[in-house]
């Protein structure tokens, strides 16, 4: 009898059902799993829409926080917030990418170069709140900055920076070898082939990172408050030498207060700060979605 | 053997090593111009390693290093001295797998002509541009969309179109590291068609583990394999014309190999 | 072992190679007893067995290029194969020598013939033997073998030269047998042939197991009296 005949009794029937059973089983038990944290995030969501939208409104963008919770706004935030991303980004991009160019492409690979290598992976996953008190400590003490928006980008540059330079070599690492060497094989040097092709092709990659490590910082609450921006700031901040307040702190103020209607004050922040950050990562996405390269 | 031909490259007791990894031991070869010549053998026996050290790709490898002369025009280019980027504009490369840019078809050719010093009106770049799709083959195919990504090409045609982006620095030698196994039958038959054509003007050394493949395009075959039993290294046994290699071969080994009594 | 269908299709054609060639030994030693026994019977026999032969010099054929198509051999593998190409197509030659000489069986009929069956059955003999050893030598790729065979040619060739004399004398003596023994020139005609035939198939030995393509000379033929 040929081994397929065999096969063909009974006891082979089964095992297959019960095999597929299994597999029945196993999908169920992870649309439940999907469900609940669907569930979860939606809980959320409606909670806070349903507590924020009746104070959304555009005096949120125009008034300085109150006592009084119908006069409240978010206008020293959000400046904060905007002037606080804005030199994170100029003080961190930088230097995060041409970290991550200069150890990917040009770096001599030795001891040293590895060792730069293990502990910018290992910054990547420290705790947000030391580097809060390395701010506090360095740049607010230490060489006298105070409690000021440039102190806080330090700070926060500090924070986004190993994640920046970690998705920067990533993006030059998934451009394949084969290109390179169809390039060197022009009679193309080191320089022109990383300045042509690699950094060209990794590009897109390399934003995508960008955006997404700064909409990370954008939300960072623990190493600003160590900093000291846990403050009643009412009024427009002037330079980067000028004492601050970020979104999610006076968000965070509000729901410290007492009386519910700072609570719902608090929802329709949260609803701002949401939108932004939507916006960020469909904005990353967007952009990585239409510029990759399918290699 | 016919030394009417003159020779363009060639090699004097070259052995490479990977560290303490001896690759190719003593390999005397010759390359005559307008001709192609072919490299075959099993694998793991250094073809592949033979073949990159003429345009010296090889040192992208950080633990190889050689020993002995690679004359190229009678010159040793395997002399630490002589920079491998002047050498790989003068023996280009078309590699296993097609890897054209993911630029347009137009930039995938014209970057190379920039970087190698191209100065000159957008027009003649055209004309280089077309040149070298037409000596590809490949114009045809292509030139109602030169502002389509290479990538959007057909297997055949994009590797067409890496010979192209070699062909328009106008090198004097080809190296092709089995320009067609990765492709279909047609295809294949195309490049091969192709490689004929292209032996007028060019020099073409082709390393293929496709032994019908050596035998229909090539006028010398080399055959590599490793030095012995149990050895790890690899060197030329046999290199003749490609009719008697492949009809009365004098090794031993090789007629063993080529009729497929190995192993 | 690498090449296990190759090898065997090869061998399986050298055998049937060996079976074609002992058939047309067989037709010429039928043929020459058909003459000497003056058996048109056995003539006609003859005739059928040419069928068969025929036949299988197309079956051999047909496998020799299917098996060139499939296998795409090389090297020695390929000179073996177009050697016996030669090979089939020499003994198929062979074959109708055979017939010929049975054709002339039938064309004397009953009648009366001056017939040199001495040196016919001694030129048969001698050929068939060389014919046998030669075959042997191919299939086995025994080229020195090979090498040897072709001078015993001269055997059959000074045979020829003595049964052409008296075929000549009977001729001259007997005018009105002319047509019949004229016939007799064709039956030492076909095995002086025969012979050197064999010879090919020696030179395509050579080739096979060589990559040396020559011919063997025996003895230079323009001295033969003819």
């Amino acid at each position: 009898m040929s081994t397929l005949t065999a096969l063909r009794d009974a006891t082979f029937e089964r095992d297959l059902s019960l095999r597929k059973l299994k597999g029945k089983v196993f999908e169920i038990l992870a649309f439940f799993a999907i469900l609940l944290g669907i569930a979860m995030l939606l809980t959320l969501l409606i909670d806070v829409f349903l507590d924020g939208l009746p104070w959304l409104s555009t005096r949120l963008f125009t008034e300085f926080p109150s006592r009084f919770p119908e006069k409240a706004g978010l206008r020293s935030a959000l400046q904060g917030s905007i002037w606080l991303m804005f030199l994170t980004a100029l003080m961190a991009i930088p230097a995060g990418v041409g970290a991550g160019v200069y150890l990917e492409e040009f770096a001599p690979q030795n001891r040293i170069t590895r060792f730069i290598e293990i502990n910018v992976a290992n910054l990547a996953g420290v705790p947000s709140i030391i580097y809060g008190l390395l701010g506090l400590g360095l740049f607010v003490r230490q060489l006298g900055l105070g409690r000021t928006l440039i102190a806080g980008a330090m700070t926060m540059a500090l924070l986004v920076l190993p994640i920046i330079i970690v998705t920067t070599r990533e993006a030059i690492r998934a451009v394949p070898r084969s290109v390179r060497h169809a390039a060197l094989a022009l009679g193309a040097t080191d320089w022109e082939v990383s300045r042509d092709h690699v950094l060209v092709y990794s590009a897109p990659a390399i934003l995508t990172g960008v955006i997404l490590a700064m909409s990370r910082a954008i939300g960072e609450t623990a190493p600003l408050i160590t900093i000291g921006a846990l403050t009643y700031i009412a009024f427009d901040p002037k330079g980067p030498f000028d004492i601050f307040t970020v979104l999610p702190i006076q968000i965070f103020n509000w729901v410290s207060l007492p009386q519910p209607d700072f609570h719902g004050l608090a929802a329709a922040g949260i609803i701002i700060l949401l939108v932004v950050l939507l916006s960020m990562n469909a904005l990353a996405i967007w952009l990585r979605n239409r510029l990759i390269i399918r290699w | 053997m016919d030394n009417n031909h003159n020779i363009v490259l060639e090699t004097q007791n070259l052995n490479i090593y990977y560290g303490d990894f001896l690759a190719i031991k003593d390999v005397n070869f010759k390359v005559f111009r307008n001709q192609i010549t072919a490299i075959i053998g099993p694998s793991g026996c250094g073809k592949s390693t033979l073949l990159r050290s003429f345009n010296r790709m090889n040192e992208l490898v950080p633990t190889a290093r050689s020993e002995g002369k690679i004359l190229f025009n009678g010159e040793d280019i395997n002399d630490p001295s002589i920079d491998p980027v002047e050498v790989r504009r003068r023996i280009g490369m078309v590699f296993q797998k097609p890897n054209p840019f993911p630029k347009s078809i137009y930039d995938n050719i014209a970057w190379g002509l920039k970087i190698n010093g191209f100065r000159g009106s957008k027009s003649e770049l055209d004309d280089l541009v077309e040149q070298a799709l037409r000596g590809a083959a490949l114009w045809d195919e292509v030139k109602d969309k030169l502002d389509q990504s290479g990538l959007s090409l057909s297997g055949g045609q994009q590797q067409r179109l890496c010979i192209a982006r070699a062909i328009a620095i106008k090198p004097e030698v080809i190296l092709m590291d089995e320009p067609a196994s990765a492709l279909d039958p047609i295809a294949t038959l195309k490049i091969e068609d192709l490689m004929r054509e292209l032996k007028e003007n060019y020099t073409i050394v082709i390393v293929t583990h496709n032994m019908q493949e050596a035998a229909r395009v090539s006028d010398y075959t080399a055959m590599m394999m490793l030095t012995g039993e149990g050895e790890r290294s690899g060197t030329v046994i046999e290199f003749d014309r490609t009719d008697i290699i492949f009809t009365r071969p004098k090794d031993k080994r090789t007629e063993d190999y080529i009729t497929g009594r190995f192993g | 072992m690498p090449r296990d269908t190759l090898i065997r299709q090869i061998n399986h054609i050298r055998d049937e190679i060996l079976i074609l060639g002992s058939m047309v030994e067989q037709a010429t030693l039928s043929a020459v007893q058909a003459l000497k026994n003056r058996d048109i019977h056995l003539a006609h026999e003859i005739f059928e067995a040419d069928q068969t032969i025929n036949e299988k010099r197309f079956a051999i054929e047909n496998a020799i290029i299917t098996l060139m198509a499939t296998q795409q051999p090389m090297a020695r593998d390929l000179r073996e194969m177009t050697a016996m190409l030669e090979v089939n197509t020499e003994l198929e030659r062979m074959g109708d020598y055979a017939k010929g000489i049975a054709k002339v069986v039938t064309r004397l009929g009953e009648s009366e013939a001056n017939i040199p069956i001495q040196e016919i059955e001694k030129m048969a003999d001698i050929s068939v033997s060389m014919l046998h050893r030669a075959l042997g030598a191919f299939v086995s790729e025994n080229h020195i073998q090979a090498l040897a065979i072709p001078k015993e040619d001269d055997q059959v060739d000074e045979l020829f030269n003595q049964a052409y004399r008296k075929i000549i004398e009977a001729m001259i003596a007997n005018p009105n047998l002319i047509d019949h023994t004229n016939l007799m020139l064709w039956v030492i005609h076909n095995l002086e042939r025969l012979a050197d035939r064999v010879t090919n198939i020696c030179e395509r030995t050579v080739f096979s197991a060589t990559g040396e393509l020559f011919e063997i000379d025996s003895m230079d033929e323009d001295d033969a009296n003819v």
